[in-house]
């Protein structure tokens, strides 16, 4: 069997777009991933090479991919939000509000102002958590392994925050279709305003480190540049594109769950760069504390879910002596609620840019197509434009500023 | 949200109507947005047009998704839906974009499930085009790599048509029931939940629209 | 040195340790298997190997609060030729499969894996046609940990557990003769 191996790779590598000229020395394939500890998960690039400068970087993905789309398919409007968390598992929050939106936008309900408030302060303290995780692995990455530890503990205490609420640290599907599934706790809003009250301090810290440090400036600075326009081509959303000096905010957009009300501003980059993308995010975290702080000051008071029946279930208290509310509980739980015809999409900010959820209704208690905008998955085309012509080591850099989730690329 | 009402009519279904005259096959509008189901063979010419016009610049490419409509609908089977939207921005004291969002369906037929690709105008629609391919078998022609994007290269089948089955384990549950998702269609599953009377009318009068 | 030798001839109550000399020689008698064991157990080396939510909570539990080097498994090892414990954490897709299978051939006897979190113990909640319904299809298993996912301190309960396990003499992955070795 005489079987040229080497003609059967270069017919490989053909039908992904790397063409290799034998003759030329200098080119060279490097495959980094999917097992690789810069990579964010398992995400897998192949790198061509000139000597140490990156010529083409072609992305592989699907390696997590969970068929989430698909189960979400054969399970009730409710039973499905419990997907969401697992898409990007580092905003569970704000999937459950972008699916719960879109659903509410079907069914033509809004939840009462305090569930609204409610949502906003999960979603906020969900976006401060995924930049602290963000920032943690995007300085590991780079070699700046103190940082790791200085923002994992501020992770932890916003972690309480959601296991005080939902009980749980990552997976909440707190919010839901009509509301939320409970009100917050008693101490709730205290313990979140101490956390308001410590946090700029520890992350001025934690800025400190990093900000005039000279190592950290030359590996980020003038490293994956991406101009406005290029960004808006690619289809880049979220801090990557704020970065590129686009203030585009789905938030101030077209503001969902109150955020109207709320005063903050979007923070802006300059030189569209890895260090402006670390400045913008490490505003927002600031910004989004604001947030939370005026939602304590302001939260008001009453129900956190629409009055419905058909779509809430009854309170606890009330299946011991309301044969209707057993009725209602059973019947929401095994059957659910059916939206009338139509599709809908509600766009929201997510830590990595504009998600949101396409969902086709028909009229049926099971969601006959539902699809997530994945931001991670739009900005990840990105990631050749940035990389090509710059170093080999500079690609950990440019993967990391970017804030790839690789659970919600893959789906 | 698109500041559109219901009773005015958008200004893109004009802008259809005077350019491509036999394009536009339908309107939908549903709690303040609107889908217009237009032809596949023209779909790359009205995205030129409505990223290039003054009055519309939909500079965003947000994502295209399918779905897959089973025998529901008539003479095709998959809807491609595209989204597109004016990002509202300021670059050098110009402001650019009408924050206005707009759906586009392209009706695919079974036969010979072929779209145009858009990735000539929105560079994009790239890797979401190739996840359609993967998970629906629509192809899209002059697609500069369309391969395979999230199943193994070796995946026989498209598995987000309704006809591939959910797959995964057998699972025994009483009275000698098995489920979910051991079909060879998508069939209910025992054990999930059960579809309502009225609920499963109102969807078969909807798919069959 | 001192807390060495105690925590060595713990385990030495079966062999007779003859007495050389005045009381309070240096000289220490042990099983080499035992000796063996007690490094292994007490630095488990993991590889970095996370796949989806699981891994965030695998890195919380490197992180400050939890802190796994308490157990001496907080160094983690980008390559499998450097790694003991495999975490398995996450979700393992069919086109994972075959890459996960690599890793673990390429890691070095002795060797254990924990399955960290339910979507790797039994496909969880994804019962469809991209997830493999358990990693113990394609990799031998010596812990499950429960959960979706696991708390940090439910994986430091896991290696406690196979430090538990290594102990009592388990030596690790079966040594697979090569077919060379068979022939002979």
């Amino acid at each position: 069997m005489a079987i040229d191996t080497r003609e059967l790779n270069t017919n490989a590598l053909q039908a992904q777009g790397i063409t290799i000229d034998p003759l030329d020395d200098t080119s060279m394939v490097v495959n980094m991933g999917p097992q690789h500890p810069s990579t964010h998960g398992v995400l897998r690039v192949v790198l061509e090479l000139d000597g140490e400068t990156i010529t083409k970087a072609v992305c592989h993905i699907g390696y997590v991919h969970t068929g989430i789309e698909k189960s979400m398919e054969y399970q009730t409007y409710l039973k499905a939000v419990t997907n969401t968390d697992r898409m990007d598992y580092l905003s569970a929050h704000i999937n459950n509000a972008a699916y719960t939106l879109s659903v509410e936008k079907l069914l033509g309900i809004e939840p009462p102002p305090r569930g609204q408030y409610l949502r906003v302060m999960l979603m906020e303290v969900q976006r401060i958590a995924s930049h602290l995780v963000w920032l943690a692995t995007h300085c590991l990455d780079i070699g700046a392994m103190t940082v790791f530890f200085y923002a994992f503990v501020q992770r932890e205490k916003l972690l309480d925050l959601t296991e005080m609420m939902s009980g749980v640290r990552m997976m909440p599907s707190w919010i839901v279709p009509g509301g939320l599934r409970g009100d917050a706790p008693d101490g709730w809003l205290e313990r979140a305003k101490e956390f308001c009250d410590g946090f700029p301090k520890a992350l001025a810290e934690i800025e400190d480190l990093l900000n005039a440090n000279p190592i950290w400036r030359d590996r980020t600075q003038g490293v994956g540049i991406i101009s406005a326009e290029e960004c808006l081509e690619l289809g880049v959303s979220g801090p990557t594109l704020r970065g590129s000096g686009i203030a585009h905010d789905a938030r101030k957009a077209t503001p969902y769950s109150s955020y109207e009300d709320f005063k903050f501003y979007v923070p802006v980059g300059e030189y569209c760069d890895v260090y402006d993308r670390f400045r913008v995010r490490m505003a927002e975290m600031y910004q989004s504390r604001e947030i939370i702080k005026q939602c304590i000051e302001n939260m008001p008071t009453g129900p956190v879910n629409v009055d419905d029946r058909k779509i809430v279930p009854p309170p606890r208290r009330e299946l011991d002596n309301s044969m209707e509310a057993v009725i209602h509980h059973f019947k929401l739980w095994t059957e659910g609620f059916h939206p009338p015809v139509g599709e809908s999409y509600v766009p929201l900010e997510s830590p990595k840019g504009e998600i949101g959820f396409y969902i086709v209704s028909d009229g049926t208690n099971r969601p006959y197509r539902a699809h997530m905008r994945p931001p991670s998955f739009m900005n990840l085309q990105a990631l050749s434009k940035m990389c090509a012509g710059r170093l080999i080591a500079d690609v950990v850099a440019v993967i990391g500023s970017i804030d790839i989730v690789l659970g919600e690329i893959d789906r | 949200m698109a500041t559109e009402t219901e009773t005015q009519e958008r200004i893109e279904i004009q802008k259809i109507r005077d350019n491509f005259p036999e394009a536009l096959l339908g309107v939908d509008t549903f709690r303040g947005d609107t889908r217009l189901l237009v032809k596949g063979e023209n779909i790359v010419e009205i995205c030129e047009l409505f990223k290039n016009d003054p009055d519309l610049q939909y500079n965003f490419f947000s994502e295209c998704l399918g779905v897959d409509y089973l025998d529901y609908r008539d003479g095709y089977r998959f809807e491609v839906v595209y989204n597109l939207y004016s990002l509202p921005y300021e670059k050098n004291g110009v402001k650019i974009g009408k924050n206005h969002r707009i759906f586009l369906k392209v009706p695919v037929p079974e036969e010979n499930p072929t779209v145009p690709s858009v990735t000539s105008v929105y560079p994009a629609a790239e890797f979401p085009e190739r996840e359609i391919f993967d998970m629906f078998g629509v192809r899209f022609t002059g697609h500069p790599d369309l391969r395979r994007i999230l199943m193994p290269d070796d995946w026989v089948g498209h598995p987000q048509r309704k006809d591939y089955p959910l797959g995964g384990e057998r699972v025994q549950f009483p009275e000698n029931k098995l489920g979910p998702s051991i079909g060879e269609v998508a069939v209910q599953h025992p054990g999930e939940s059960f579809v309502g009377k009225t609920g499963d009318a109102q969807g078969e009068a909807y798919r069959k629209r | 040195m001192a807390r060495t030798v105690t925590e060595i001839s713990l385990h030495d109550s079966a062999t007779p340790t003859p007495s050389f000399g005045p009381s309070g020689s240096p000289l220490v008698l042990a099983k080499l298997d035992e000796l063996v064991n007690w490094g292994r157990r007490n630095s488990m080396w993991p590889l970095t190997f996370g796949l989806a939510c699981c891994a965030i909570e695998m890195m919380a539990s490197v992180s400050s609060r939890f802190d796994i080097s308490r157990f001496g498994a907080e160094v983690f090892r980008a390559t499998p030729r450097q790694a003991d414990v495999m975490i398995v954490a996450g979700r393992v897709s069919t086109k994972m499969g075959p890459v996960l299978r690599q890793i673990y051939d390429q890691m070095p006897n002795p060797k254990w894996v924990i399955s960290m979190g339910a979507c790797a113990s039994s496909g969880g909640v994804y019962n469809n046609y991209a997830v493999i319904q358990g990693v113990d299809q394609i990799v031998p298993v010596d812990v499950y940990v429960p959960g979706c996912p696991p708390s940090p301190d439910a994986l430091l309960y896991a290696i406690i557990k196979l430090q538990e396990k290594v102990k009592a003499g388990g030596s690790g992955a079966v040594i697979e003769l090569s077919p060379v070795f068979k022939r002979a």
